[in-house]
C-alpha cells in the first residue's frame, strides 16, 4: 500500500499540534508537495498533545513565548476550539504575592490585557470550591482558556488537505533519513522512500531519535509530570460545557487544577524530576494507554494530594469523589525551557520545531513556516533557535541535568539573573585561576564561567563611598553587588581588567571572504586591514538578527567577534551565507583564543609599561587593530571599547592567556588597576554610553533608524536586509530608542527601588503607551550607571514621547516610579562627545 | 464480620505483551501494574459488606516489594489493613502460593479468630491456575463457591450465584467460606484522595516466606498467534448511525 509520494518539497514529520500547525501553515503560506508522516494513527498518534491538559495562560515573562501564545490563542480562535474560562495564580506566600506583582508587569509590557490581582475573597468568587484561608490573594487573567488541540490539528490538516498541497499519511513510520553533502535528500518510510528538499522533525518527545537518523543532535529530553482526574464532582453535575470554572494554577506548590467536564484534573510539576530516553517511548502497540501516557508512580504525588486537598477540599476530600485516571505524563524539556526551533545547524534542510507545548503549538507552526519560506519568522526567534546551543550544551548529560533543574522551577520564581547549579565549570578561561583567588562571583554565559564582581574589590566600596549605589531591597540585590558599581568608578578614574572569554570568535578567509562578510553586514566591511568595524546584522525585514565586531586582518582574512549567548546563532547565519564556491571558509576560533578587555584613563599607561610597541594615539588610532607583542606574548590588540573608555580588547591564543593577564596585572599595579566583572561590562559601562545590545534592545521587531543607529550613508554593495533597511530610511519611525534616567526611587513605604529590566513605561498616570505598530513601551535593559549617577534606563518609545524631557513612569513590582527621558537616540548619558574613547 | 480478601499484582493489560529475551517471562519494561481484574471486584465486594455490617478486612498478596502498590490501593478503597508476603519477584505455583498463603490465614485467624469470608478472584490474570483458592478452601476444610457474579450474606450463609447456561446457579453456604469471583460481581469504585491518604498510614504486615520446592517448572511462554485485535470500520459521519446502532444491538447494549 503505497499513497506515498515519490518526491516532496517538504516533508513533515509528527502529526501533533506542532506537525499539524507546519503542514497547514506551509501550504497557506505558498507551498505545495507538502507529506505529513506519523507513525501512529489519526487523530491522536499518541504523542504529548494527546493528553495535553490544553489550557493556555497567557503571561509568561519571556516575551518570546508570550508573542508565541498570543498568536496560538488568535489561531485557536479562528478555528473555532478555544474556550475561555478565565485563569487564576494563587499565591500562598508573600514572596509569591511579589511574583506576581511581576506577573502584572509583564502583563503590561506585552500588552496583555485584562489583568488583576485580586483578593482572596474575589478567588472565592470566582472559584467558590477554593478555601481561600489558605491564599493571600491570586493574578487573574480573564482570557486565559482551553483548547482542543486534538480537533485543532485536524482542522490545520484538512484545510492544507483541501487545497490539495498537503497529503498525509499515517501508520507509516519513518526508518531513516539519507543525507547527501551535508544536506537532506531523502525519507525513508516502512512504506516506501520520499525525495525531500527539506524535511520537518515535529516528533515531541520521539525528536532526537528521528534527528539522530540524519546525523543531527536535538537536545531535549523526555520528561515526565503527574496529572490525575478526579470526579464525578457534585459540584460539575450539570456542566454543560467542559469548562465552566477558572483554571488554578497553585504556583507555590508547582501544581494545577482543572474542570474536565464533570471531573477536576489535577497536575503537578512538583515531583522528582523522572527523565527518560527517546528509546524508551514504547511504540503503540506496546502501550497500555499510549506511548506518552506511563504507568503512575503514587508514591511521587503522596505530597501533591496533601496540596490539593487544603486548596480545594470541598472536592478533593469528598470522599465520593474517586480518582479515575492517573498518568505519568511524557513531555519534552530541554536545557533551558525554551524550545527547539529552526534549521539544523548539522544538517542543511533539516528543520525542527520541537519542545513545543499546546500553548505555542499554531503560533510555532506559522512561526517556523514563515522561517522556512522567507527566510525570517515575524516574531522574533532568537531564544528558541535550535542553533543557540554550544557543544557542551547539547550532550545528554548537559540536557538531563537542566532538565531535571529546570522542571521543577516550572511554576517557580526565577529571578531574572539566577544562576543554574547544575553542570557548571564547564568552560573555563585560561586564567580562572586568577580569578578565583581575586574571589570572583561567577556566574556562567554560555558555558563558560565569568567573574560578574570581584569579592576583593570589597574596599572600593570604602573608597568610593557615597558614590556607590547600594541596594536595601531583597530582590533586586539577589545575584548582584554593589561593588560592581564600585568596579566601574575603579575603572573610570583608573583602570579595569575584564575577562572576555566568552566571545565567539570565528574566521572567514579566502579570495571571497570580503564579499562574504559584506553579503551579511550593514556597514561597509571593504576598510583597510587593520580597522575594526562594529556592525549591525539585519535579518530579511531589516531588523535586528545581530550585531558584532568585524576586524580585517587582510585582503583575505577576516575575523567576526561576537556575543557568547548569539555566538553560535551567528556563526551559522554566516556560514549559512558563504559563497556556493567555496570561496570562503570558516573556522571557528573560540576554544583557540581569549579576550582580555583593558579599559580606563590609564589603559593606554598600562599598556605602554607592557609593550613597547607603538600604542600612543597617533600611532594606534580608536578604530585600529593590530599584532603587538607583550612581552613574548603575542597578542592582536583592537581598539574598541563597549564600556566606553579608552582602550583595547587584546586577543590571545589560549594557551598564553594566563600569561598575559599576570603580566597586565603587574603591568596595572602603579596605576590601580582593577578586576572589573561583567556586571561593569555588560550593565554599567554600556548603559551610561547608552550602547545596544542584542536580546534587549536589538531584535527582529526593531529596526535600524527606531533603534537610532543609521549611519548616514548605505554601502553599495548588496547584503541582507538592504531593501528593507532602505525603506526604514525613508519612513517615519514607529518607536525610537530612548534613555530615561529615574527621578525618584522611593517605593511608598519610603525604601528605594531599582528596575531590573522588562518593566512597562507608562504615562505619568499610568496609561499603557503603544507605537502605531502595537507595540508597547517597556525598559530593554535598566541598571546603574555610577558616574553619570543615575539608575538608567532604555526603552523604545513612540515620537510623541520620544522627547527630551518627557516624563514618563516605570511599573516596578506594583509600584510607579517617576522616569525621565534623557536621552533621545544614541547620544551618550556620559562623555558625550565621546573624548574618553577616542583619546 | 471479618473478611479476607487475597490479591495478586498483575501487569496492565493493554498493550500488546511481550517476552522477554528468555522467553520464560515478560518484558516489563513499558508495563503498569494493578490487582488482577477478578480480584479488584473481590476487593470493592469486601469492602461493602463490612461497611454494611462493621468488623475488619484484611487483603493479603504473595508478591515482590513493589506488590505493596497493590496493598495500598485496596487499602484506599476502604480495607482495613494489609498482610505482605515478599517474594523476590519470581513467579510461584499455585501449590506453592496456596501453602503461603494458607499459613498467614491461620496465623492471622489464630489471634484474631476466622474470617467469615476469604475472597479469591477466579483466576489470575497472568497465569490463570484457577486453583489458589480452591487449595486454600480445602486445606481449611470450608466450603468453597467459584465463578460468582453474585454473593448476598444471609444472616450466617452467603448465597453465591455463578454464571450458568440461560441463568444463574445459587449455592447457600454456611459461613466460614471461602468463594471466588469473577468481574461482573459489581462495579468497583475508584479511591478517593482521603481514601488513598488514610491507605499511606494503614498497617501492612511483612514477611519472607521460604519459597518450597515447585513440582512444576515452567517451560517456555508463547505469545499465541490468531487475529489479534481487528478494527471494522462501520462507516464514516452521519451515514455510519445505522451501522453503529446495529452492532449496539447485536453487543445487548441496546
Amino acid at each position: 500500500m503505497s499513497n506515498l509520494p515519490a518526491h516532496a518539497r517538504t516533508v513533515v514529520i509528527g502529526c501533533g499540534i506542532v506537525g499539524n500547525s507546519v503542514a497547514y501553515h506551509l501550504c497557506r503560506l505558498g507551498w505545495r508537495d507538502v507529506v505529513l508522516l506519523d507513525k501512529g494513527p489519526l487523530p491522536n498518534p499518541g504523542g504529548s498533545t494527546g493528553h495535553a491538559s490544553n489550557f493556555i495562560y497567557l503571561v509568561d515573562h519571556s516575551k518570546e513565548m508570550t508573542a508565541l501564545t498570543v498568536e496560538s490563542v488568535n489561531q485557536y480562535k479562528e478555528m473555532g476550539v478555544f474556550t475561555q474560562s478565565g485563569g487564576i495564580e494563587v499565591a500562598r506566600t508573600k514572596e509569591r504575592m511579589q511574583e506576581l506583582a511581576r506577573r502584572m508587569s509583564s502583563a503590561a509590557a506585552w500588552g496583555i490585557e485584562p489583568v488583576s490581582l485580586i483578593t482572596p475573597a474575589q478567588v472565592k468568587e470566582l472559584v467558590p470550591f477554593i478555601d481561600e484561608s489558605i491564599i493571600l490573594g491570586g493574578f487573574y487573567t480573564p482570557g486565559v482558556g482551553v483548547v482542543d488541540s486534538l480537533r485543532a490539528g485536524t482542522i490545520m490538516r484538512e484545510r492544507a488537505q483541501a487545497s490539495g498541497a498537503l497529503q498525509v499519511v499515517a501508520k507509516t513510520e519513518v526508518v531513516a533519513i539519507d543525507v547527501e553533502h551535508g544536506r537532506v535528500r531523502c525519507v525513508r518510510t516502512t512504506a516506501g522512500e520520499i525525495e525531500a528538499e527539506t524535511v520537518v522533525i515535529t516528533c515531541g518527545v520521539w525528536s532526537p531519535r528521528v534527528a539522530r537518523m540524519a546525523g543531527a543532535r536535538i537536545p531535549l529530553t523526555p520528561a515526565v509530570h503527574q496529572m490525575i482526574d478526579v470526579g464525578p464532582v457534585p459540584r460539575f453535575a450539570d456542566a454543560k460545557g467542559d469548562i465552566e470554572v477558572p483554571i488554578v494554577r497553585d504556583m507555590d506548590t508547582n501544581m494545577y487544577e482543572r474542570q474536565a467536564g464533570g471531573d477536576l484534573e489535577i497536575g503537578s510539576y512538583a515531583h522528582r524530576p523522572i527523565l527518560y530516553d527517546p528509546e524508551d517511548i514504547p511504540p503503540i502497540e506496546k502501550a497500555a494507554l499510549s506511548p506518552t501516557e506511563f504507568p503512575f508512580t503514587q508514591p511521587d504525588f503522596e505530597l501533591q494530594m496533601q496540596h490539593a486537598l487544603e486548596l480545594m477540599p470541598e472536592i478533593v476530600g469528598d470522599e465520593k469523589v474517586g480518582v479515575k485516571y492517573a498518568i505519568n505524563g511524557i513531555l519534552s524539556l530541554t536545557p533551558d525551557g525554551m524550545p527547539v526551533l529552526g534549521e539544523s545547524p548539522d544538517v542543511r534542510g533539516l528543520w525542527s520545531a520541537a519542545a513545543v507545548w499546546v500553548k505555542e503549538g499554531p503560533g510555532t507552526g506559522k512561526a517556523l513556516a514563515e522561517w522556512m519560506i522567507h527566510g525570517e519568522s515575524e516574531i522574533d526567534l532568537h531564544s528558541s533557535d535550535i542553533a543557540r546551543f554550544h557543544e557542551h550544551q547539547r550532550t545528554r548529560a548537559h540536557v538531563r541535568a537542566r532538565a531535571a533543574e529546570g522542571f521543577n522551577k516550572t511554576y517557580g520564581i526565577v529571578h531574572p539573573s539566577e544562576q543554574w547549579a547544575s553542570n557548571r565549570n564547564v568552560r573555563l578561561a585560561p586564567f580562572h585561576e586568577r580569578e578565583r583567588e581575586l574571589g570572583a562571583m561567577f556566574f556562567e554565559a554560555a558555558g563558560w564561567e565569568r567573574p560578574m564582581w570581584y569579592e576583593s574589590n570589597a574596599p572600593l566600596l570604602e573608597e568610593f563611598g557615597d558614590r556607590v549605589t547600594r541596594r536595601a531591597a531583597e530582590w533586586e540585590s539577589r545575584w548582584w553587588s554593589p561593588i560592581i558599581n564600585a568596579e566601574h568608578l575603579a575603572m573610570r578614574e583608573r583602570a579595569g581588567i575584564f575577562d572576555l572569554s566568552a566571545f565567539t570568535i570565528f574566521d572567514i578567509q579566502g579570495p571571497g571572504a570580503l564579499g562574504a562578510v559584506q553579503q551579511v553586514t550593514l556597514r561597509q566591511m571593504d576598510v583597510p586591514a587593520g580597522r575594526n568595524v562594529y556592525t549591525p546584522v539585519l535579518s530579511h525585514n531589516g531588523g535586528f538578527k545581530s550585531d558584532l565586531t568585524v576586524m580585517r586582518l587582510g585582503d583575505e582574512h577576516f575575523r567576526v567577534v561576537t556575543g557568547g549567548a548569539s555566538g553560535m546563532s551567528d556563526k551559522k547565519w554566516f556560514a549559512d551565507h558563504l559563497p556556493a564556491d567555496g570561496s570562503a571558509q570558516l573556522f571557528d576560533l573560540t576554544a583557540a583564543m581569549t579576550t582580555v578587555g583593558l579599559w580606563g584613563p590609564r589603559a593606554r599607561d598600562i599598556l605602554m609599561a607592557a609593550t613597547s610597541d607603538d600604542v600612543s594615539n597617533d600611532g594606534f588610532n580608536f578604530g585600529a587593530c593590530r599584532t603587538i607583542d607583550i612581552d613574548t606574548v603575542r597578542v592582536l590588540a583592537s581598539r574598541i571599547s563597549y564600556v566606553g573608555d579608552l582602550g583595547w580588547e587584546l586577543y590571545v591564543s589560549i594557551d598564553q592567556g594566563m600569561k598575559l593577564w599576570d603580566m597586565l596585572w603587574e603591568a596595572g599595579r602603579p596605576f590601580g588597576l582593577a578586576a572589573c566583572g561583567i556586571g561593569v561590562y555588560g550593565t554599567t559601562g554600556r548603559l551610561e554610553k547608552c550602547y545596544r545590545a542584542h536580546g534587549n534592545e536589538l531584535e527582529t521587531e526593531y529596526n535600524v533608524v527606531e533603534a537610532g543607529m543609521q549611519a548616514p550613508r548605505v554601502k553599495a554593495e548588496e547584503f541582507v536586509g538592504k531593501e528593507a533597511h532602505l525603506r526604514h530610511r525613508e519612513e517615519e519611525p514607529a518607536a525610537v530608542l530612548c534613555t530615561l534616567t529615574v527621578d525618584d526611587h522611593r517605593s511608598k513605604s519610603g525604601e528605594k527601588r531599582y528596575m531590573l529590566g522588562r518593566e512597562p513605561i507608562l504615562s505619568r498616570d499610568g496609561a499603557a503607551i503603544t507605537d502605531r505598530r502595537g507595540r508597547r513601551s517597556y525598559v530593554t535593559s535598566a541598571g546603574a550607571g555610577p558616574s553619570v549617577g543615575k539608575h538608567i534606563l532604555m526603552s523604545y518609545l513612540p515620537p510623541e514621547q520620544a522627547v527630551l524631557g518627557t516624563k514618563l513612569a516605570v511599573q516596578y513590582l506594583g509600584e510607579r516610579y517617576p522616569v525621565t527621558v534623557a536621552v533621545v537616540g544614541s547620544t551618550p548619558l556620559f562623555d558625550p562627545e565621546n573624548t574618553r574613547i577616542r583619546s | 464480620m471479618r473478611i479476607l480478601v487475597a490479591v495478586k499484582r498483575v501487569p496492565f493489560t493493554g498493550g500488546k505483551m511481550v517476552l522477554a529475551a528468555d522467553s520464560r517471562s515478560l518484558e516489563t519494561r513499558h508495563l503498569g501494574f494493578t490487582i488482577s481484574p477478578h480480584e479488584e471486584c473481590g476487593v470493592e465486594e469486601a469492602v461493602r459488606l463490612i461497611e454494611a455490617s462493621g468488623g475488619e478486612s484484611v487483603v493479603l498478596t504473595l508478591g515482590p516489594p513493589e506488590a505493596i502498590e497493590q496493598l495500598r490501593d485496596a487499602m484506599a478503597l476502604g480495607v482495613d489493613r494489609a498482610i505482605h508476603l515478599q517474594t523476590d519477584g519470581a513467579e510461584w505455583d499455585p501449590e506453592g502460593t496456596a501453602a503461603a498463603l494458607l499459613d498467614a490465614i491461620r496465623a492471622d485467624e489464630e489471634t484474631y479468630g476466622p474470617f467469615d469470608l476469604i475472597f479469591f478472584g477466579n483466576e489470575s490474570a497472568d497465569s490463570g491456575g484457577y486453583q489458589v483458592g480452591l487449595r486454600v478452601a480445602r486445606a481449611l476444610g470450608r466450603p468453597a463457591v467459584t465463578g460468582l457474579k453474585g454473593v448476598k450474606v444471609e444472616g450466617a450463609s452467603v448465597r453465591c450465584e455463578q454464571e450458568a447456561d440461560g441463568g444463574r446457579d445459587v449455592y447457600v453456604v454456611p459461613m466460614p467460606a471461602v468463594l471466588t469471583v469473577k468481574e461482573g460481581l459489581n462495579l468497583p469504585r475508584y479511591p478517593s484522595v482521603p481514601g488513598r491518604m488514610r491507605a499511606g498510614r494503614k498497617p501492612v504486615a511483612t514477611s519472607s516466606p521460604l519459597r518450597p520446592e515447585s513440582r512444576l517448572q515452567l517451560v517456555d511462554l508463547v505469545v499465541p498467534g490468531g487475529p489479534g485485535r481487528q478494527t471494522k470500520l462501520l462507516g464514516s459521519g452521519p451515514a455510519a448511525a445505522p451501522a453503529v446502532v446495529d452492532m449496539l444491538r447485536d453487543i445487548g447494549l441496546v
